[in-house]
């Protein structure tokens, strides 16, 4: 079996999503920043969900302790994270398409980066670099969505994991309290679930619901 | 009264950089969001609170 063609593929995500939904989100472009535990998760359940255009954006390398939470292969140790995803990512959804930039986002650069997107995914590890996004992003491209995340490291139970509204265009997704830094280590199934409510958060407000 | 993360304060007329002096709170890691609107970090030291304000400090944590 050959890969299908983008009008198969369109019309298995009308059979499974609906042709609404399939169509608001073939035409929307959505901007992941970080491409780690949570970005990785994020942009794989949005490809599969069939959004138009992805904005990867990571400075990083694939190391060995990515592993263990971020969806790249041991083959893809050393690559950019935004070539091996991309890989990835064409292997699951070849018709999507994706623009990377392998650089750091700074209070410099993030305007002109995030410029084209509907929505802006948060997927940073480092709190001071999701602060500055955070506040960068509400100060200067208030018209756009903002889905960020705070507090999913460690073993607390999954359901302390919650999305909520914090002005009409901020959403957060987290537990708002673990705290990587405080010796807890991050374990893949509680950052997917982060990645999840922020994937979703997404998905909903292309589909017209602005409700966390 | 203003209302911050839920909790009364009887602190109107002060800014909210003084506030902010009374927390733990660091700095690079908050976004605060004033009556629905985020406040710019440069304004923490003019913007006064005011009574009946609703506050959020949202102040992120590392991981992902």
């Amino acid at each position: 079996m050959g890969i299908p063609s983008k009008e198969e593929m369109q019309q298995a995500l009308i059979k499974r999503q609906g042709k609404d939904l399939q169509e608001k989100l073939e035409n929307s472009t959505v901007a992941v920043c970080g491409l780690g535990g949570l970005g990785s998760n994020i942009s794989i359940a949005l490809s599969r969900a069939g959004i138009g255009k992805l904005i990867l954006i990571d400075y990083d390398r694939v190391a060995i302790t990515n592993l263990h939470r971020q969806q790249y292969k041991a083959s893809q140790i050393g690559m950019y994270k935004t070539e091996a995803l991309a890989e990835n990512l064409k292997e699951i959804a070849p018709y999507v398409e994706l623009k990377t930039h392998t650089v750091k986002i700074t209070d410099d650069n993030f305007e002109e980066l995030l410029s084209e997107a509907d929505v802006i995914c948060e997927a940073f590890d480092n709190a001071e670099a999701k602060a500055m996004l955070v506040n960068g992003v509400l100060e200067k491209l208030n018209t756009k969505y903002l889905v960020a995340a705070s507090g999913m490291a460690g073993l607390d139970s999954a359901n302390t994991i919650s999305t909520k509204r914090i002005t009409k265009n901020f959403y957060l997704c987290g537990d708002g309290v673990s705290d990587v830094a405080n010796n807890i280590s991050l374990v893949a199934p509680r950052v997917m679930i982060c990645a999840a409510h922020e994937a979703l958060m997404v998905i909903r407000l292309l589909s017209g619901n602005q409700e966390p | 009264m203003v209302k911050i993360n839920g909790t009364e304060y009887d602190i109107a007329g002060k800014t909210l950089a003084e506030y902010l002096e009374t927390t733990s709170y660091d700095p690079k890691r908050i976004a605060v969001e004033r009556n629905g609107e985020i406040v710019p970090k440069a304004e923490y030291g003019k913007t006064v609170l005011n009574d009946e304000d609703t506050v959020e400090v949202v102040s992120f944590v590392g991981g992902g």
